[in-house]
């Protein structure tokens, strides 16, 4: 009983936050009510018994909104993103595309012959999570890591203003760096 | 493994926690006066004095304020330390001890990222918001270290449960064999508040940045709830390194006030001789000094842990 409430709450408010991203003017609050949904994913995932996962979400989800906050205000095109603004581009596309997937994927949960469930879970999920990760889905993971810090060095690459040259000079010869700020271990 | 505590230490924890907070910072009103000679230590009640000034203090409201906004962000400052002090035990026995309490702890304090930063945000200000980007900046640099810390710690107990990090120091306090991951929480601990030498995202140079706007009670809550935060970041630092309530003679609920203590002594110490660092610089420390220097000490700990088998 108390299970379902907690279910049914934390399912209705992700469902209206994320209407909310849409319906927010601001680039600040649509940040943030993308945040409130996703805390309460991660909170429906702890209500599914995976507590590791679930406080993970929490972490990773929060950090990553305030970050995007500062690269949706400064990559906006109107004045930084502080000016009242529309969170909606390419309506009738964005309709037809959400539909369709919409579409999509709840076919996909009615008409799947999902398997039932075999044995009992284990009394620790998160020991299971991490046996199964460092061990059958070790490549799996060890690719994705592989291509998220190649996408993060590539995009560093393609943002930075200042590369080496810059810092070291044409031959890079240059025994310290010339920035416009000295740093932390006085490079 | 360790109990968890009755139902009234829900009640008791914030009371806990905001009179440790104001003690320390009636301990540092103390310390800063301390130069003018006799009487400084008068000064103990002047954090509570300013409290019950700011309650009563007219609010400054600016222009086109997203004031809801701001105010979630303010008021997320304190609970976020609460809720992070929930897995902290007192004593023994914590309010609640989740089989993934050190994460927990992490998960809470990152709250005071999109705190800071919509602090700065809602009063519409340039200084404010520039103090709040700061904040944002600072976390880059220290939650790495400081995430490496805690998993170090969490590594040498084999456990992400608070409870078992104490029971695994009965006999030598993590402290002795983790002294690196130690120090970097204790630096974290301080950064998280944005406090002492991490205080720049509230700098006088940007006009007192992410609080520069709030006044009245708004402001009460905000800087009030740093302090929460920090007292809960040097609570964190006993049951993980600090061997938790474990000690002779004493009870162990004495025993952890008396390391809290300690540890908050050891922040007041490091406010007070240490400036102020801008995020930036201290950035470059962090990575390429703090994060190189955590991997190892969790590289240490990860083969004893295995020799230990």
């Amino acid at each position: 009983m108390f299970g379902d409430v907690v279910f049914w709450v934390l399912s209705a408010v992700a469902v209206a936050a994320g209407v909310m991203v849409f319906r927010f003017d601001s680039m600040a609050r649509a940040t943030y009510a993308l945040l409130l949904s996703l805390l309460c994913v991660g909170g429906l995932v702890v209500r599914l018994g995976l507590d590791y996962l679930g406080v993970v979400i929490v972490l990773m989800m929060t950090v990553e909104m305030a970050l995007m906050a500062v690269f949706m205000v400064m990559y906006m095109m109107n004045p930084a993103g502080l000016m009242p603004m529309s969170m909606l581009h390419n309506t009738k596309g964005a309709a037809v595309v959400c539909g369709g997937l919409f579409v999509l994927l709840a076919a996909g949960i009615v008409l799947a012959p999902w398997p039932h469930r075999r044995g009992r879970p284990g009394d620790d999920a998160t020991r299971a999570l991490g046996e199964s990760l460092m061990g059958p889905h070790m490549l799996t993971m060890m690719t994705l890591g592989l291509a998220l810090f190649a996408t993060i060095v590539a995009t560093v690459v393609l943002a930075t203003r200042r590369g080496r040259y810059d810092r070291f000079g044409d031959a890079l010869r240059a025994p310290r760096a010339d920035d416009p700020a000295r740093g932390g271990v006085g490079r | 493994m360790a109990e968890t505590a009755p139902l009234w230490a829900v009640v008791v924890l914030p009371l806990a926690l905001v009179v440790l907070a104001g003690v320390a910072a009636g301990a540092d009103a103390v310390l800063s006066a301390a130069h003018g000679g006799a009487g400084a230590w008068r000064r103990a009640a002047d954090p509570w004095r300013e409290a019950v000034r700011l309650l009563v203090q007219q609010p400054r409201r600016t222009r086109a304020a997203d004031r809801w906004l701001g105010r979630i962000g303010i008021g997320l400052v304190p609970v976020a330390a609460v809720l992070a002090a929930a897995v902290v035990p007192w004593g023994l026995r914590p309010v609640t001890d989740p089989a993934v309490g050190v994460v927990w702890f992490n998960a809470m304090e990152a709250l005071a990222w999109a705190a800071v930063w919509l602090a700065g945000w809602g009063p519409n200000s340039a200084f404010s918001l520039v103090g709040g980007y700061r904040f944002l900046a600072q976390g880059l640099a220290y939650e790495l270290p400081h995430m490496l810390a805690l998993t170090t710690a969490a590594l040498g107990a084999e456990s992400l449960r608070v409870g078992a990090v104490v029971a695994a120091q009965r006999g030598l306090w993590f402290v002795v064999w983790m002294p690196v991951a130690f120090a970097v929480h204790l630096l974290s601990a301080a950064a998280l508040a944005f406090w002492g030498p991490f205080a720049h995202p509230l700098g006088r140079d940007v006009a007192g940045g992410a609080a520069a706007e709030w006044s009245g009670p708004d402001r009460l809550v905000l800087l009030a709830g740093r302090w929460l935060l920090l007292a809960a970041g040097a609570a964190f630092a006993v049951p993980l390194f600090l061997g938790g309530g474990h000690g002779p003679l004493l009870p162990a609920w004495l025993w952890t006030v008396v390391k809290t203590a300690a540890v908050l002594a050891a922040l007041l110490g490091l406010r007070h001789l240490v400036p102020t660092v801008r995020m930036d610089r201290y950035m470059e420390v962090a990575w390429l000094v703090l994060v190189p220097l955590t991997l190892l000490q969790a590289l240490v700990v990860a083969v004893v842990v295995l020799g230990r088998r």
